[in-house]
């Protein structure tokens, strides 16, 4: 019985990387476009909200999930865009515009999407592989959106692009020396308003699988600051895609634990174990850190 | 032999930047095939006229005619097209990539998805034909400032550039790699593959590998000549104008030589936590400058990054006066132990603070410039005009945030704020990079003054002649090490190339 329940706790922990970290892929690897390209974007929690009600909103009105998360990313698109035009501007602060922006856009969403917080929209069709279980909480656990496998893919297509192909290389150049950009022609500010743009609809996806998935309604305490997190995760992946999925799946897999002990009966310290992404966040941070120096990975355009 | 035909020509340009008149309708002509130095002092418009050159500024007036005809460079790309390309004294390779990512990435033909492996292999055969060789996986972070300066070239040499400009080429590189670098790009000229346009203030430079010769001053044109018709008298006496140059002065010996620093069995590490100075022994006594020589890269910046503070050592003690030294304010000021680091911009000022407070940055709430815990402004710009009138310090005012000073104008607010005070250690780091000799002589003398008045110099500086001019006795640093030790007048080059070199 004992043994039975580990197991369990443990494909409901693994089942929960999955349903959990999926926003925190799309968002991290936003994130990762957009720093790879020198910027660094903290409005993404706001895209990641926006994104959640549009979604819904469309997904309601429209009676299709998936024009819902087309119009998600449509919404992280423009607040991308207008993170970047902002930001072209002489001494503007990209982290202080990245914050006005979330506020704006978590506080944008919370007004329009008032009207959606009662009704219920068609969510996003999920994948289910735990048929050949009888217990529901394997069933559940397996039960995997498609949008995980877009986001799973993301990650080797964006190391891909990234080190492979031309505007990929335009990007890296341009997070990593202004100057350089600059010698080799590549126009930095288009190539940071279209990285923040595409990053910015990562994290518009991201969001509207939060309202069309998992937990699958639209209310203003969805996000929690998961798109504050996935900046943190983006540092502890080192820039790096794959790193991102993997980092994303381990805070996924940490949020899962209280829930994962609740369902075989293990109720001691569910609230305290529902903190752990928070501080798995904080324990990162410190055991990443490198006082002596910067990180490697780091784009170089930040260590000016 | 050497076609005569002019590939480049700037005609009257003119460039005015608010109030200053940066260029002041100079011209040039750049004979195909030849090495033509443009020589002047700091501020005498060589970077200005360079950039308007290379689609960087537009002149406001004046002509650019690429052979022979008139062209508008509105663009660094349109420059690059034409096939001008530049290296500049910053370099603008990326530190984080490869060489072979560097070159391959400034290719203006990159086709949409890049295959590393054959255009690595493309690479590697061209380079065959090169003059430098390089591991091209080789991260560009991990390369000497000398091998960056070579894969600079290279890059434009790649990309099939026809008019090479060169800043300053030869301030990063010691003695023999600057001579095999202008070596190799002279030959290069002589083969009919390149027309070189170089900035220096180097006249060793210029009449040893220099076919013609433009001097600039304060943004007018001087004169145009070709080098065997000048000599560095003629030459120095067209940068400075008639103004004399500081003399160095007498060395005085002292009496009585106390230790004044004392290093002892000093180990750091750099920042991927390896040893880069290891159980290194060094003393220096009052009125004496001992000389560190050596390649950059060898462990010179770690120690001067421990002796200011920035960083912590391993293991070892710095003794002040015979008292352990920590590098805190409160002993700074006791044992008068102050650097000069290299970048002082970057090392030793706030950059977007005026050059007043840049000046007082040490002391401001100490008497005079402070008094009841307030600021007195009075009494700190009192000091900035006094400060850079002695010093020469070219700038607009006190007022002016430092960083838009040209850099040898940063070297003098900084020198002239650790030299005005009564200094008894000073550790300096090559004090005279990239700057014009007159600058140069005036730091210099500056320098030996406070010798004489009894300061301990620790000169730490990747210019050879600079090391034999200045110390009384100096050593040479490889991987971390003192591994040799003589004084200028015993020093015989041969073994000290050696030890430089590693050997």
């Amino acid at each position: 019985m004992q043994d039975v329940s580990f197991w369990t706790v443990i494909i409901a922990v693994l089942g929960g990387a999955i349903r959990v970290g999926t926003p925190f892929i799309f968002v991290s690897l936003g994130e990762c476009l957009t720093e790879k390209s020198g910027r660094i974007n903290l409005g993404l929690e706001g895209n990641l909200v926006m994104g959640a009600m549009v979604g819904y909103a469309v997904s309601y009105l429209s009676g299709s999930p998936w024009l819902g998360v087309l119009a998600a990313a449509g919404s992280g698109c423009v607040l991308g865009i207008l993170h970047a035009l902002l930001c072209q501007h002489k001494r503007v602060n990209d982290i202080a515009v990245g914050i006005a922006l979330m506020l704006f856009a978590s506080g944008l969403a919370f007004f329009y999407g008032k009207p959606f917080i009662q009704p219920s929209a068609p969510r996003l069709p999920s994948l289910e592989f735990g048929e050949w279980s009888s217990s529901p909480v394997v069933r559940a656990a397996l039960d995997i959106n498609a949008l995980f496998f877009v986001g799973a893919a993301l990650a080797p297509l964006l190391s891909w692009f990234l080190l492979r192909t031309r505007w990929g290389n335009a990007v890296r150049v341009v997070g990593e020396s202004g100057d350089a950009a600059l010698a080799m022609g590549i126009p930095i500010n288009r190539v940071r308003l279209l990285s923040t743009m595409a990053g910015g609809a990562f994290a518009g996806v991201g969001g509207c699988y939060l309202s069309l998935y998992y937990p699958g309604s639209w209310s203003e305490g969805l996000s929690s600051g998961q798109g504050l997190m996935a900046v943190a995760l983006v540092i502890f992946a080192r820039w790096n895609p794959m790193y991102c999925l993997y980092a994303s799946l381990l805070f996924g897999a940490a949020a899962a634990l209280g829930p994962a002990l609740q369902s075989v009966g293990i109720n001691w310290g569910y609230y305290l174990l529902n903190a752990a992404p928070y501080i798995l966040t904080l324990v990162i941070m410190i055991v990443t850190s490198d006082r002596r120096g910067t990180l490697s990975g780091m784009p170089g355009e930040f260590v000016k | 032999m050497k076609q005569e035909s002019v590939i480049l020509e700037a005609v009257n340009i003119g460039k005015t930047f608010g109030d200053v008149r940066a260029l002041d309708t100079i011209s040039l002509k750049l004979r195909a095939f030849t090495v033509h130095a443009l020589l002047g002092e700091n501020g005498a418009g060589k970077s200005t006229l360079v950039k308007c050159l290379m689609g960087y500024y537009r002149p406001d007036s004046g002509q650019i005619l690429f052979n022979q005809k008139e062209e508008i460079i509105e663009s660094p790309q349109r420059a690059t097209r034409l096939g001008l390309g530049m290296v500049y004294q910053h370099f603008t390779l990326i530190p984080n990539m490869t060489i072979a990512e560097n070159i391959v990435l400034s290719r203006a033909d990159l086709p949409a998805v890049i295959d590393w492996d054959a255009e690595i292999k493309i690479l590697q055969e061209k380079m065959a034909q090169m003059p430098f060789q390089f591991e091209l996986r080789r991260l560009v972070r991990d390369l000497s400032v000398g091998e960056k300066q070579k894969v600079e070239i290279t890059k434009q040499l790649l990309l099939d550039t026809k008019v090479l400009i060169l800043d300053e080429p030869t301030s990063v590189l010691t003695p023999t790699e600057a001579d095999e670098v202008l070596g190799k790009i002279h030959q290069l000229t002589q083969q009919q593959q390149l027309t070189v346009l170089m900035i220096t203030h180097k006249f060793r430079e210029v009449m040893k590998f220099a076919d013609h010769v433009t001097v600039l001053r304060k943004g007018q044109f001087i004169g145009s000549a070709p080098v065997e018709d000048v000599n560095p008298q003629i030459l120095s006496d067209m940068m400075v104008g008639g103004e004399s140059l500081s003399k160095p002065p007498q060395r005085e010996t002292l009496s009585d030589s106390k230790i004044k620093l004392n290093i002892d069995k000093l180990t750091v590490h750099n920042d991927q936590d390896l040893p880069v100075i290891q159980q290194l022994d060094l003393k220096v006594a009052q009125g004496e400058i001992v000389g560190i020589a050596g390649v950059s890269g060898n462990g010179q910046k770690q120690l001067v990054e421990v002796l200011s503070g920035q960083r912590s050592p391993q293991s070892g003690e710095i003794q002040a006066h015979g008292q352990n030294f920590l590098p805190h304010q409160n002993s700074i000021r006791q044992h008068k132990f102050f650097c000069l680091p290299e970048e002082p911009l970057k090392n030793a000022c706030v950059g977007s603070l005026s050059v007043a407070d840049n000046i007082v940055l040490h002391k401001f709430n100490e008497a005079p410039f402070a008094k009841w815990g307030l600021l007195r402004r009075g009494a700190i710009r009192r000091r900035a005009m006094e400060l850079i009138q002695q010093y020469r310090v070219r700038t607009s005012g006190p007022d002016q945030p430092i960083a838009a000073l040209s850099g040898g104008n940063v070297q003098r607010v900084v020198l002239a704020r650790e030299l005005a005070q009564d200094v008894s250690i000073l550790v300096v780091s090559n004090p005279c990079f990239g700057l014009d000799f007159k600058a140069v002589a005036d730091i210099r003398a500056q320098l030996l003054q406070a010798r004489n008045r009894g300061a301990a110099i620790l000169l730490l500086s990747e210019d050879l002649d600079e090391i034999l001019e200045m110390s009384d006795r100096f050593y040479v640093i490889s991987g971390g090490k003192l591994v040799h030790h003589t004084t200028p007048a015993q020093a015989n080059m041969n073994t000290i190339g050696q030890y430089m070199a590693g050997h």
